[in-house]
């Protein structure tokens, strides 16, 4: 018999290895910070946080799945859920929560009350249009390019522009069908 | 509660980080001006004080009429130098305290550079209610 699907992440958090959470978010804050001083301009950061998330989300689609033996999603809706309840509690330990569906079912928002990565920033005048975040905006829109779905990614709120809470929006735009990397005639 | 009271924090590199008029009496400018150099005069005093002792807290190392100067050295040879007229070292003791654990804060920011001015006005919220509460 199959192993059972988890519901949330909290066991399997708790069985992998684990890493100190002050040292995860002081080498975050001198990668954003040793971007800055590459690239200078905010909107290229932005993009670049964007840009490495995704290949970091390409790769963790597979450990995702080989440790957490979730079954395949039946809809976005379940998707949305293994996201918030078990892929970010695996992986940064926190989880999130799903709202705000729209009426087609094909966007949500995902709202995080704490978020590790940002522990001790604060933005100065000059960095006001940074995502300091963007790369989780990355690794979400990765990891679901690699299960078929391309989506779309933007940040509602985020606490340090002084909101109260992380907010991701989240917006399906379509489920790609798998195609045989080869063709079978040739 | 001092009358008044002028504190400015100088990095290791004796740049000046932040600097906060912190008394209670009325803001003159040319008294502020005449502050900040008798802080600045006494940071040679403070260099060879601060290599004598291991203690953090180095007390009043400089007077000037009735106001006297008071050093605190953090781990990383940043001063907090507070020039006052009060005699109530304890107080300023703990001052010094809280205030090294908001500079700690500010130091684990990412997106602070070392050395720079401390722009963030939550800190010197900060700073001026423990000013109040302390001195």
């Amino acid at each position: 018999m199959a192993p059972l699907v988890p519901k949330t992440g909290d066991a399997i958090f708790a069985s992998i290895d684990r890493v100190n959470a002050e040292l995860f978010t002081l080498t975050y804050g001198a990668m954003v910070r040793q971007l800055l001083t590459d690239l200078e301009e905010v909107d290229v950061v932005n993009k670049q946080l964007d840009q490495m998330g995704y290949n970091i989300g390409a790769r963790l689609i597979d450990e995702f799945l080989a440790k957490s033996n979730v079954s395949r999603c039946v809809d976005f809706k379940e998707t949305a859920d293994v996201i918030a309840k078990v892929g970010l509690k695996m992986f940064l330990g926190v989880t999130a929560s799903v709202s705000n569906w729209d009426p087609e079912g094909s966007s949500f928002s995902l709202v995080l009350d704490d978020n590790p990565l940002v522990d001790f920033v604060e933005l100065p005048d000059t960095f006001q249009g940074l995502h300091y975040c963007n790369i989780l905006s990355g690794v979400i829109r990765g990891a679901l390019e690699m299960v078929s779905m391309k989506t779309e990614i933007t940040w509602i709120r985020d606490m340090l522009h002084g909101d109260d809470a992380y907010e991701l929006r989240v917006k399906l735009l379509k489920q790609i069908p798998e195609e045989y990397p080869y063709k079978d005639d040739e | 509660m001092a009358g008044t009271a002028c504190f400015i924090i100088v990095s290791k590199n004796d740049i000046p980080i932040y600097e906060a008029e912190v008394g209670s009496a009325a803001k003159k400018e040319e008294a502020s001006q005449q502050h900040q150099f008798i802080l600045h005069a006494a940071l040679d005093i403070v260099e060879d004080l601060a290599w004598t002792t291991n203690a953090m807290f180095l007390k009043a190392v400089d007077k000037f009429n009735d106001l006297s100067v008071s050093v605190y050295v953090t781990a990383g040879h940043t001063r907090f130098m507070l020039l006052h007229d009060s005699r109530n070292e304890d107080g300023i003791k703990s001052f010094f305290q809280e205030v090294q654990e908001l500079y700690i804060k500010i130091l684990l920011n990412p997106l602070y550079l070392p050395s720079a001015r401390i722009a963030s006005s939550h800190f010197d919220t900060k700073v001026r209610a423990l000013a109040r509460k302390y001195l």
